[in-house]
């Protein structure tokens, strides 16, 4: 109860009129539905507004995953809609969703986000030429994002010669470099030990509450649903709790 | 620009794997160059010998003297018939020769041989026959002098300058006798002819045989080796049904025979190798996207489209596959040189077999650059239409199946 208080006492400060950036209503997701039907997302509605910092949490199995894939256009739902920006992207062909990811959805996946012959400031330079962007707003982007991720003394390092923690870093820079609507992250921190995770979600957290950064991370760890501003709780492929939902029922 | 550079780093990820390609397509083309520079140079080597033993590319007779060869079927080698004969395409030269048996004296012995009529100058256009005096010079036009082989001659007990008694049956029965000096000395490969062979000019051999401006067989070159039987198809039927036209292939089918069945086996030869390239390349690409079958579905998660994925995949073998052939054509000429300058040289039966025929076996390389491009163009070809598999992949890939573990 006091948890809750504290997440009110918080969107209380929000400003009134947030602008909404994804919209799911109403989608499901069946695996094998022939055989024995897994009702991975079953009827899932969810609406999340710029600059929340949401966890997606839930046992195992539960859906965390498929459900960050139906909204980031990886995957498509069986039923149901998913508006970003107001684009109904399970309207989009695989090909579009390709370029409507890069242009619109950051992703920091779990683990290998980098590619391995690169540079830190290479993989994040990567989504930056795959946009198009011009040499000189790359390197103003990167100075900026690397100093935003503390590891302005790692710009030339290969993946390899970083720590797990500093990888994710240098993943959730990338992610921002292509200035997206918002970041999905599923379990960011599951490959971390408690420091660098910590470490990963002040970087996440202070990026949110300097730039208003939308971020949805999924999570297992319950010291990293404590720094979440809002907690979505899936039971197979169901959401049975969400603090947003509560917070404004008790406001 | 940066994708090729990215291409290229990919390449260099895996050191051993990238290098072991190259090294399999380097080898690959040096053996493929080599193999089909040797084939090249072996029938080139053969078929001029062949043209420089005696039968020449193409022969034309009079119908029947093939079956029968005597003089009375012969024919009259007039202008006329030369004339249509040069008017055929692809041919070059032509040659009339009256042949025939005799038995060939010294006095003190005497053996059956072949006497040939020959027009000097386009004989030796024709089947170099200067090339192979050893001793004494060549025959010119009139004179009323012989060539003898060198077999022959020491069958005989005969040197240079001394007389030779020819006598034999002429055209129409006529008795045909006479005695010629030597004039020169010519060497045989082929010990059947070295034993028995004589050259004449032939208007003396007109005159030995009483058969005035007769011939028994023109002898002609062509151009192109390619299109031998379309070339004798057309000679003979611009002469019309009372001549004959033969290959050397049908002039000596055993000559043939062994030539084709050397060419086959490098043929086998050369499709193995491509075999090996083919699962080399093949086996490398799969590795490859097995290997980075998350990275490739986490590209495509992150925004980067199929077709510059399909295209930094196409660089990094057109890199490799490239390189390899470059390498390999590089390494492949001063090889096929040394092996031109100092050529294979057959032994045991194949040798044997060559030797009957009056070649020595000694396989030199064809140094021709045509052998060169299309062996590495054809690995190159090969590599890139393999490359193409990934494409294939990719183009398939979903990356959330591609991105689970
Ligand atoms: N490709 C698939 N085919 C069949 N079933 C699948 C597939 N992917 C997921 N599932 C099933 O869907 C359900 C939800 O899986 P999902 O990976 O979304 O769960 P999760 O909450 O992310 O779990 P975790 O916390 O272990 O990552 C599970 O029961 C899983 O077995
Ligand atoms: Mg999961």
């Amino acid at each position: 109860m006091q948890r809750y208080m504290k997440i009110v006492a918080n969107i209380d400060k929000e400003p009134v009129n947030k602008e909404t950036v994804i919209d799911a209503h109403n989608i499901s997701k069946v695996y094998n539905p022939d055989t024995i039907p897994v009702y991975a997302v079953n009827n899932v509605h969810l609406h999340l507004l710029k600059g929340e910092f949401t966890a997606l949490v839930g046992p195992s199995g539960s859906g965390k995953t498929t459900l960050l894939n139906l909204i980031g256009g990886l995957d498509k739902p069986d039923s149901g809609n998913i508006y970003i920006n107001g684009v109904d992207i399970t309207q989009l062909s695989s090909g579009e969703l390709i370029d409507f990811r890069l242009k619109n959805i950051g992703f920091v996946f779990q683990s290998f986000n980098l590619i391995p012959v690169l540079t830190a400031k290479e993989n994040v330079e990567f989504i930056m030429l795959l946009q198009g962007a011009g040499r000189s707003e790359r390197d103003d982007r990167i100075k900026q994002l690397f100093r935003q991720i503390q590891l302005e003394d790692k710009l030339d390092s290969r993946p390899a010669q970083l720590s797990g923690g500093q990888q994710q870093r240098v993943a959730v820079a990338r992610a921002l470099a292509s200035k997206p609507r918002f970041v999905l992250a599923d379990e960011p921190t599951a490959n971390l030990d408690s420091q660098s995770a910590s470490n990963l979600l002040d970087i996440m957290a202070k990026l949110n509450k300097e730039e208003d950064i939308t971020f949805l991370f999924s999570t297992h760890d319950q010291r990293v649903i404590d720094r979440a501003r809002r907690v979505v709780r899936l039971v197979d492929g169901k959401i049975v709790s969400d603090s947003a939902a509560v917070a404004t029922e008790h406001a | 620009m940066w994708l090729v550079k990215l291409s290229w780093k990919n390449i260099w990820r895996n050191k051993n794997r990238s290098m072991i390609t190259i090294a399999a397509i380097f080898f690959a083309v040096i053996l493929s160059v080599v193999a089909s520079s040797l084939q090249d140079g072996i029938f080139g080597n053969l078929v001029k010998n062949i043209v420089s033993f005696y039968t020449g590319y193409i022969q034309v007779h009079k119908k029947g003297y093939w079956d029968e060869q005597v003089l009375d079927n012969s024919f009259r080698a007039d202008r006329h018939v030369t004339r249509k004969i040069l008017q055929v395409k692809n041919i070059t030269a032509v040659t009339p020769r009256l042949e025939s048996f005799a038995l060939i004296s010294s006095g003190d012995v005497t053996k059956g041989g072949l006497v040939v009529g020959i027009d000097p100058a386009k004989e030796n256009d024709i089947t170099l026959l200067k090339q192979k005096l050893v001793q004494g010079r060549y025959l010119s036009d009139n004179d009323r002098t012989v060539l003898i082989a060198q077999g022959l001659a020491g069958r005989l007990k005969l040197k240079l300058n001394d007389t030779v008694v020819l006598i034999g049956q002429g055209y129409h029965g006529v008795m045909a006798a006479g005695k010629y000096p030597i004039k020169g000395i010519v060497k045989f490969g082929s010990p059947d002819l070295n034993e028995r062979v004589l050259f004449m000019p032939i208007s003396t051999a007109m005159d030995l045989y009483g058969a005035d401006s007769m011939a028994t067989s023109y002898i002609l070159s062509v151009r192109d080796i390619a299109k031998l039987q379309s070339t004798a198809a057309d000679v003979q039927s611009s002469l019309g049904a009372d001549y004959e036209t033969m290959t050397w292939e049908q002039i000596m089918p055993d000559v043939r025979q062994h030539i084709q069945a050397d060419t086959n086996s490098m043929k086998y030869i050369q499709g193995i190798l491509y075999l090996l390239i083919c699962f080399g390349i093949f086996g490398t690409l799969l590795m490859v996207m097995v290997e980075r079958k998350y990275e490739l579905g986490m590209l495509i998660a992150i925004g980067m489209k199929k077709g510059r994925l399909a295209v930094l995949l196409m660089l990094e073998s057109m890199f490799t596959v490239i390189t390899g052939c470059v390498l390999g054509i590089l390494v492949s000429i001063p090889v096929v040189y040394y092996l031109n300058k100092y050529p294979l040289r057959m032994g045991g039966e194949t040798a044997k077999a060559y030797e009957k025929f009056g070649f020595e076996a000694v396989f030199p390389t064809s140094i021709d650059a045509s052998n060169f491009i299309t062996q590495g163009l054809i690995v190159m070809g090969v590599g890139l239409v393999l490359s193409l598999y990934p494409i294939y992949k990719i183009i398939r890939l979903d990356p959330v199946t591609a991105m689970k573990r």
